[in-house]
């Protein structure tokens, strides 16, 4: 009997899957629309970030006749705008927040699901993606106007461009994952995060674009997964790679999410049966 | 006097209250020292490709930067926690506990709370300061030194007024759970003197958010670059946020009605 009913299951399955996520994407759309003034103030914050990068480097620029590192003022702009854009796009659920999931109990909730809990972050964040992109574009258009980016795109670069912002959510996604899950094991993760972030923020391109730095570092950034979620999206677009590296970045990160996916099933089988829920 | 007095004896209950949890105190440590360690690789990284910024050395962006955490853990220990809870607290409708003790409103909800492990920034901050004061090719002498322990106070107050501007916002807009990330982007900008940046952003620096007051300003005390005007133009502008602080703050607490009543 089960070998009848089998391929119908797995059918039903993947027909109720892409259901689930349908519905959790197009509801988190409609719940980001609701608070716009928050998001723009959110945004406000984020985007102070990179506009510093950027005009710390075309200062270093122009006092040198115009390039560091053969970069223009125009080149950073270029690079800071996309930044922002790879930068809404690789936002998840933050570590953090698996404090706050464990101690309100929100997450026994999510257990009691028969689907793995991480389907409900990558489909709820993608929602908000939408959203979040669109609210972007008028700030990067304005970021544009105030610092004027060099930006010369061919089709498959912006093709490329567009599957490698969601396979920097994805390789993000399932990193971050990963180190929320280490709050199943102890209560004082945040100094573990802190330095995840900072060896992020040094590697993968999210500080300056990785051409600047020394190259002992850009080859140690070669052998991790932090430079595919940012600094390969945004070169997709801004830089002048080959149709090979193109590619071979798209490889890359789906080598990186099938790791990061393996990884997160092993230690989150591992991790739930440390789970204790606390609170209501 | 007396809203010092209320200051002093809430610090020393939020103190005895956080060095029960000691452990905390590392934590922090650790934190503030990789913060450290990443501003100190980013400026090692601008100077490898450039011997000065804008007419900044290096040894005084490390200035800056020391000014920057030193402010920043002012922030972190004394004004951002009240601030937060207040917002909170107009959200939740549990203002009126705050509203109904028989002491002014403003210096209740300004004094609460205090992180004190925060101050571990100050202490790494004014090392930092200390370093590159050691690095400059001239001396400073002791009205320089004056000049700017008045004005890091001064730019003290410029933030808590910042501060309270904004979180009295949430007497209207209520959901404001951006305002701690919108403050540190804003905030970061400091790290580098205001100086660097196009006009329109600069002028909003100084004077819509008083970062270039609050950090640049001491910090050209220090490194021999501050004029008369200045120091001028930032005790008026001081004097003049905080009336305007105060005037705002009470026009928002006339909308709250409290959600329990």
């Amino acid at each position: 009997m089960s070998a009848l009913a089998e391929p119908v299951r797995e059918e039903s399955r993947l027909r109720s899957m892409v259901d689930f996520y349908g519905t959790t994407i197009r509801t988190a759309i409609q719940s980001e629309f609701q608070y716009r003034a928050a998001t723009y103030m959110y945004m406000l914050g984020m985007v102070a970030e990179p506009v510093i990068y950027l005009v710390v480097w075309s200062t270093i620029a122009r006092s040198h006749g115009g390039t560091v590192a053969g970069l223009t003022p125009g080149d950073f702009a270029a690079y800071y705008i996309v930044w922002t854009l790879v930068r809404n796009m690789n936002i998840v659920f933050t570590p953090y927040g698996w404090e706050w999931r464990i101690r309100e109990g929100q997450f026994s909730g999510l257990l009691l699901r028969p689907l793995h809990p991480i389907h409900y972050d990558i489909a709820n964040f993608a929602g908000g993606k939408v959203v979040w992109v669109l609210f972007y574009l008028p700030i990067a258009a304005g970021l544009s106007i105030a610092f004027k980016p060099t930006l010369h795109v061919s089709a498959l670069e912006v093709v490329v461009f567009l599957v490698a912002i969601w396979g920097a959510y994805l390789i993000r996604t399932m990193a971050l994952w990963l180190l929320g899950l280490v709050t199943f094991w102890t209560t004082r993760a945040s100094a573990i995060f802190e330095t995840y972030m900072m060896a992020e923020l040094l590697l993968s391109g999210r500080l300056v674009p990785l051409k600047l730095m020394p190259g002992w570092a850009q080859s140690l950034a070669a052998w991790l997964p932090f430079k595919w979620t940012f600094y390969f999206p945004i070169e997709a677009l801004v830089g002048n790679l080959s149709t090979a590296s193109l590619l071979g970045g798209l490889g890359m990160q789906l080598l990186w999410t099938s790791v990061g996916g393996a990884l997160v099933w092993v230690c989150f089988r591992a991790s739930v049966k440390h789970y204790t829920a606390v609170g209501n | 006097m007396r809203p010092f007095r209320v200051g002093w004896l809430f610090f020393r209950v939020g103190a005895m209250n956080e060095l029960q949890y000691r452990a905390n105190f590392f934590v922090q440590l650790f934190k503030s020292v990789l913060a450290l360690g990443v501003a100190l690789v980013v400026l090692r990284l601008v100077y490898s490709h450039t011997a000065e910024l804008n007419g900044w050395s290096e040894s005084e962006l490390l200035i800056v930067l020391g000014i920057q955490l030193v402010m920043g853990g002012i922030v972190h220990t004394a004004i951002q926690p009240n601030m937060q809870r207040l917002v909170e607290e107009v959200q939740d409708g549990k203002l009126d506990y705050a509203l109904t003790k028989p002491e002014d409103a403003q210096v209740i909800v300004s004094v609460r709370e205090v992180q004190i492990w925060q101050l571990v920034d100050v202490i790494s901050g004014g090392i930092v300061i200390a370093v590159g004061v050691a690095g400059l090719s001239h001396g400073v002498g002791a009205g320089d030194v004056l000049a700017f322990a008045g004005l890091l106070l001064l730019g003290a107050v410029l933030i808590y007024c910042f501060w309270l501007i904004i979180s009295t916002g949430a007497f209207w807009i209520i959901r404001m759970w951006f305002i701690a990330e919108l403050f540190e982007g804003i905030f970061a900008t400091g790290r580098w003197p205001i100086g660097i940046y196009p006009g329109w952003l600069k002028y909003s620096l100084t004077y819509l958010v008083p970062i270039g007051f609050a950090i640049t300003v001491p910090a050209e005390a220090v490194t021999s670059r501050l004029q008369w005007t200045t120091v001028v133009v930032a005790v008026g502008f001081a004097a003049g946020l905080f009336a305007f602080t105060r005037w705002f703050w009470r026009f928002g607490l006339r909308r709250y009605s409290g959600a329990s009543a």
